[in-house]
């Protein structure tokens, strides 16, 4: 069970010289990944940066023109049950037909296999994450009729039941209101607290100090990388944002520069 | 009904409405998944698809035996969708262009190698002409065993890998993520699509075969909000639609696949107008339902506060001219007849108007709800 361990290796996450393009235009040029076991990492950047890319090569869901990931010193396909992904909430149709409930229970999908079903062991672990983010009262609602912030969480959720080492999340507080994100942060700290690593692409330049530890700022080449309180500098936010250094504060609300710490 | 006792009784009508429900069953439950992947265009490319492949069938082996005719429709049908897949991946062409594109070319094949068979004099072409609108009548006892042993593999594939098939139409990526192969699972799931498509090829056609994996399925997805409820109502509507349309255009003499996709569009209009939560009419009725609610109680927070003015005597009559002052004249008279009627409001014999006292209590309820925060996320 804690095969990976034995290696020792210092990071949970380790992409090198990742590279990938689309018709000739590089989204990602030779970017390193390095993320620490135990903490929580922001990934920042522009719209276009390449941090959802990013993630979804670290996941394989991309394959890279080059460069590799491990995780925990080996690679991604031998240890893909040690990583959960939470992807963006506007990536699926939520108008599916099923509850809230259901979608948990996928998070159980990967422990059983061809063939088997869900069973009532699944369906009690999928009703404890659901508790864990709050959302017990909601396990039999159409997933439609929840709100942004509840389809956020249910997705949380799920990634919890996956009972993971590593978390990677693409911009899980994106469109939530303040309560689910405080919500979130209580999450993601409780994570940590447990031993677990978290990655976040995250568009809120304000609250990146306060939330993660770490921050890795992506211009589709890696601006900087390390704890938050020696790389989120207004310098290196100058040269990750380029010269578009109004509009950074997430989705043009026009926030200036000098939040930063 | 003469229909309904021919049914039990003439050994054609049996067939065709056995033959008909099957292939209803499998393009109900199957175009289920079609409809959620919004792949809906992709089966109307792969029915046309099939028609040089059953040409071609025909051509090569010179048999109308219904398994090889099927065979040949779904390597066509097959082909096209791997064409389409390939395209999209391959070039910078849209899936939208792409499946266009196949479905003019593999439907124009199509009609060239029968033209080609309808010169040759050789016995036994006759028929192949049927597959373009389909017949039922024609349904033979071989037929309907066929159908539904070939149906019962695309059903049996749904029930095996129905966890993996529920995840793969919703979340594909997140499927990716736990090791599923979801390219795999994918052209698994199309083909199953394209075998309920050659089973109904022969009865409703070509060209409308689409129809029976697309209606069902939306008219299903109205009436619930489980996966599983909505590939088995699919399943139900698809038969009927099927049986009766089967039935009828035998007894009528119209074209079967037209009658078919007619029954099966009167299920979804049906469907769209009535289902509860989610049809026309229910919304609408809905919608309605809260503006009214909405209007007593904008008249009975209005009266409130009238009766807030005047503390010492809060259910002391007011003008109406007061209320009309605040909202719309019509409104405020309808509002008002119904809260009377709801013993919330009463009529002071001078004209006037106030809130009972059961009103002030629920209207002092209602502005409590108001400034407690909403704690629903």
């Amino acid at each position: 069970m804690t095969a990976w361990l034995r290696t020792g290796d210092p990071f949970a996450v380790q992409a090198t010289d990742l590279t990938l393009a689309y018709q000739q235009r590089p989204v990602l040029w030779d970017v390193d990944l390095e993320v620490p076991q135990g903490v929580l990492m922001a990934i920042v950047g522009p719209n276009g940066a390449g941090k959802t890319t990013l993630l979804r090569t670290a996941l394989g869901l991309l394959r890279p023109a080059a460069g590799e990931v491990r995780i925990f010193g080996r690679p991604y396909a031998e240890q893909r049950r040690l990583v959960a992904y939470v992807p963006q909430r506007g990536s699926v149709d939520w108008d599916f037909p099923t509850t809230a409930l259901d979608i948990v229970t996928m998070g159980t999908y990967g422990g059983l296999g061809w063939v088997k079903r869900p069973g009532a062991a699944e369906r009690s672990r999928a009703t404890a994450a659901l508790a864990q983010v709050g959302m017990q009262a909601y396990a039999d609602r159409q997933i439609s009729q929840l709100s942004g912030g509840q389809q956020q969480r249910v997705f949380l959720a799920r990634a919890l039941v996956q009972d993971a080492q590593i978390y990677l999340m693409d911009e899980p507080f994106q469109g939530v209101d303040a309560t689910t994100e405080r919500a979130i942060v209580d999450l993601l700290r409780a994570l940590r607290a447990d031993g677990k690593t978290v990655v976040a692409v995250h568009h809120d330049l304000q609250t990146v100090a306060e939330y993660f530890d770490q921050v890795t700022l992506l211009n589709v080449r890696r601006i900087a990388a390390g704890p938050v309180e020696k790389v989120f500098t207004e310098e290196n936010l100058r040269l990750t944002y380029g010269g578009r250094v109004a509009g950074i504060g997430g989705r043009g609300n026009g926030t200036p520069l000098d939040m930063s710490p | 009904m003469d229909l309904l006792s021919d049914l039990f009784l003439d050994y054609t009508l049996r067939t065709v409405a056995l033959g008909s429900a099957a292939l209803g069953v499998v393009s109900g439950a199957l175009g289920a998944f079609a409809v959620l992947r919004r792949q809906a265009l992709l089966g109307d490319a792969m029915s046309h698809a099939a028609l040089p492949g059953v040409a071609l069938a025909f051509l090569v082996t010179g048999s109308r035996a219904p398994l090889v005719l099927m065979i040949g429709a779904a390597l066509t049908g097959w082909l096209a969708a791997a064409a389409i897949v390939y395209i999209v991946r391959a070039s910078r062409i849209r899936t939208d262009t792409a499946m266009a594109l196949m479905l003019s070319v593999f439907f124009g094949a199509g009609l060239v190698v029968l033209t080609f068979i309808q010169r040759q004099p050789a016995a036994g072409k006759a028929g192949l002409d049927k597959f373009l609108f389909g017949q039922a009548a024609a349904m033979l006892e071989s037929d309907v065993i066929t159908m539904a042993s070939v149906g019962a593999v695309g059903l049996l594939g749904v029930l095996v890998l129905w966890k993996e098939f529920k995840l793969l139409s919703f979340d594909p990526d997140f499927a990716a993520t736990l090791g599923m192969p979801t390219r795999r699972l994918d052209m698994l799931l199309t083909s199953l699509l394209v075998i309920a498509i050659v089973v109904g090829l022969k009865t409703v056609g070509v060209v409308l075969m689409s129809a029976m994996v697309v209606a069902p399925g939306a008219a299903a997805r109205q009436w619930t909000n489980r996966l599983g409820v909505m590939v088995t109502l699919s399943a139900l509507f698809g038969a009927a639609a099927g049986v009766l349309g089967a039935l009828l255009s035998t007894t009528a003499e119209t074209s079967t696949g037209p009658t078919i996709v007619l029954v099966a569009t009167g299920l979804v209009v049906v469907s769209l107008l009535f289902a509860p939560a989610r049809g026309l009419v229910w919304t609408r009725m809905h919608a309605w339902r809260s503006q009214r609610i909405l209007a007593l109680e904008a008249v009975m927070s209005d009266l409130a506060a009238l009766a807030a003015q005047h503390s010492s005597d809060a259910t002391r009559p007011h003008d109406v001219a007061a209320l009309h002052a605040v909202r719309g004249r019509a409104l405020v008279d309808r509002a008002l007849g119904e809260l009377a009627a709801d013993g919330l409001a009463r009529r002071h014999d001078g004209g006037g108007w106030s809130l009972t006292p059961r009103g002030l209590a629920e209207a002092d309820r209602l502005a409590r709800m108001r400034r407690t925060p909403d704690n629903d996320l």
